[in-house]
């Protein structure tokens, strides 16, 4: 998981290009080269791949929390397995994602500030609480699904760390996505109350999942650029409606009723025209005041608090290590 | 379904300490992820618990086969309670600050890795192929946590003080490993386990080489605590079992 596209500036004093460099470089983004970390880049383009990657990174690792949240609780060894590897897998994609942030100039103790410090947003979704076991399964089935329609794009993105860190975290978004479809199917084959807490799931689900794409077109601010610059290639409506598209027949498949009573299947387009999206929700959520972004930051900010000995420590080994095989080399002359 | 009752064999008992030691264990050590210390421990230590917890479940898939009675590995895990857990105490101690889950898997891994090496050659051969395969996963648990145990010993004042009062508090907890009772010893004479006295040279030699290299002081011989291979836990393992077992007990007989 998971980026978002949200709507937010880019701070930065604004740098005038150099026009002969910029044709330069649009070209070669027209020509379907890849950028590297030691080409010329517009500092816009920089910018926004900054503030992009980190958002994704900070994500996958605000992401491990509504999940870990059932960790202990697993209904099966099986299932407990499943949710352990796929935490890990988010971590792992936290860690290469600053790694591919950090290909651009920015550390990633700078970025976990950011976000520590509530500068950095990360997706609203995860600001959302776990309930029950059948959130384990939406946010597989759903949020992990809605990722992989933003991501899969992303793997083409005209920035060459960022594209291939996105290569393989598809492969391993699309496995979270089967094992979150196989635990609402588990869900919706048991028992009349197991059901029911996979439908119950699936009404508190919907709407954030939809949510993940961002902004309608016509509000978003960065999607023009960013579509010049190849580093977005289909706009957030185009890829809400693909999801929508791909989510239906699954909730169908699953018996499951879709929490909207405007949904219906538009014979001329082939498309599932879906109702109007809650969008003061969303701001609402972005803006600190969904259910969880106290706790979840607090979670996160404690973690780093209590683990500041422990890299204090680390630092102090290293550097008395240095010190004495530095002795030692000395003596030896 | 309600809680079970196990018919245990020497056999059985023995199979089921190991599996239960790998999964209490493995619980302990997930609930660091997301709150370690730093994003490379989030993995490091998941991926620990993910093997430990991949032991587990070849062990009670094995106990299944042996008590013959069509029961699953989930059976094992989640309808029985804390008095039916055969694990080692030192495997349920609630997870502490990083310096004492940092000496825990250190100790841990410093009997388990020569264990199950010996292991390999058990005469039975379920166990022994899984021995074989735990043996590789534990020589890099113990290269992880030695390497850290080194770092917090070495480190700051403060890194030093808190390892050194894991040490202390976990160090009782040690004694178990060696403990033999009328089924193990059933099962060393079987050449099914090993013979725990045989693995204390190479437990000691590992501990006192990393202590050494963290500069930390041997612990005193100590009064051993003792109890969980028959039963008998701390406090923390009901309230383990409580969390872990919640939704198999909520709604018995349904599949997930």
């Amino acid at each position: 998981m998971y980026t978002q596209a949200l709507n937010e500036r880019i701070d930065g004093p604004r740098v005038v290009e150099d026009p002969e460099k910029l044709a330069a470089f649009q070209a070669r983004i027209d020509a379907e080269e890849k950028i590297e970390p030691n080409d010329w880049m517009p500092e816009a383009y920089r910018r926004t791949l900054v503030r992009q990657i980190s958002q994704h990174a900070h994500s996958e690792v605000v992401g491990m929390l509504p999940e870990g949240n059932w960790l202990t609780r697993a209904p099966t060894l099986k299932r407990k397995a499943a949710l352990l590897a796929k935490i890990q897998d988010e971590g792992g994609h936290g860690l290469y994602l600053y790694a591919a942030a950090e290909t651009l100039g920015v550390s990633r103790e700078e970025l976990y500030e950011q976000l520590l410090s509530g500068k950095a947003k990360y997706s609203s979704i995860f600001n959302y609480p776990t309930l029950t076991w059948a959130d384990i399964g939406c946010i597989g089935w759903l949020v992990d699904g809605a990722a992989i329609m933003n991501q899969i794009p992303l793997c083409r993105t005209s920035y060459g760390p960022y594209a291939r860190a996105m290569i393989r975290i598809c492969k391993e978004e699309s496995f979270h996505q089967r094992q979150g479809y196989e635990i609402m199917l588990a869900l919706c084959r048991g028992t009349p109350e197991q059901k029911a807490m996979a439908q119950d799931a699936l009404n508190r689900w919907w709407w954030p999942a939809l949510m993940m794409f961002g902004p309608p077109d016509s509000e978003s601010v960065h999607t023009e650029q960013s579509m010049r610059w190849k580093i977005k290639r289909f706009t957030n409506d185009e890829l809400r409606q693909k999801f929508v598209d791909a989510t239906v027949p699954q909730a169908h498949y699953l018996g499951l009723t879709i929490p909207d009573p405007e949904l219906r299947y538009d014979e001329a387009t082939g498309h599932w025209r879906y109702g109007p999206i809650d969008w003061d929700e969303f701001k609402r959520v972005i803006a600190g005041f969904g259910p969880c972004n106290r706790e979840r930051l607090a979670a996160r900010r404690k973690a780093h608090e209590e683990g500041r000995w422990v890299r204090e420590a680390a630092i102090a080994h290293a550097e008395k290590r240095r010190m004495r095989e530095r002795a030692q080399r000395l003596a030896a002359e | 379904m309600t809680t079970i009752r196990v018919e245990e064999t020497p056999h059985l008992t023995a199979i089921l300490r190991l599996a239960d030691t790998a999964l209490v264990l493995s619980h302990r050590l997930s609930e660091w992820c997301g709150h370690a210390p730093m994003l490379e421990e989030d993995l490091a230590l998941a991926n620990i618990a993910l093997d430990l917890l991949g032991q587990a479940r070849l062990l009670y898939q094995h106990a299944a086969e042996l008590e013959g009675k069509g029961r699953t590995e989930d059976d094992y895990a989640y309808l029985r309670d804390a008095p039916q857990f055969r694990n080692y105490l030192i495997a349920e101690l609630p997870r502490g600050d990083f310096a004492f889950t940092i000496v825990r898997q250190t100790l841990f891994s410093a009997y388990f890795h020569p264990f199950w090496r010996r292991a390999a050659n058990s005469t039975d051969r379920t166990l022994a192929a899984v021995a074989a395969k735990a043996e590789k996963e534990l020589a890099y648990h113990l290269r992880h946590a030695g390497a850290w145990l080194v770092r917090l010993g070495d480190g700051t004042e403060e890194s030093h003080r808190r390892t050194r009062e894991a040490l202390d508090a976990l160090w009782p907890y040690t004694g178990e490993f060696f403990e033999v009772d009328a089924v193990s010893r059933a099962m060393i004479e079987a050449g099914v386990l090993p013979d725990p006295e045989a693995l204390r040279p190479n437990f000691e030699e590992t501990v006192d080489r990393l202590l050494r290299e963290a500069g930390l002081p041997r612990p005193p011989a100590v009064w051993m605590q003792s109890g969980g291979l028959r039963g008998v836990h701390t406090e923390h393992l009901g309230h383990m079992l409580a969390v872990m077992q919640h939704l198999q007990r909520a709604y018995p007989g349904a599949r997930w």
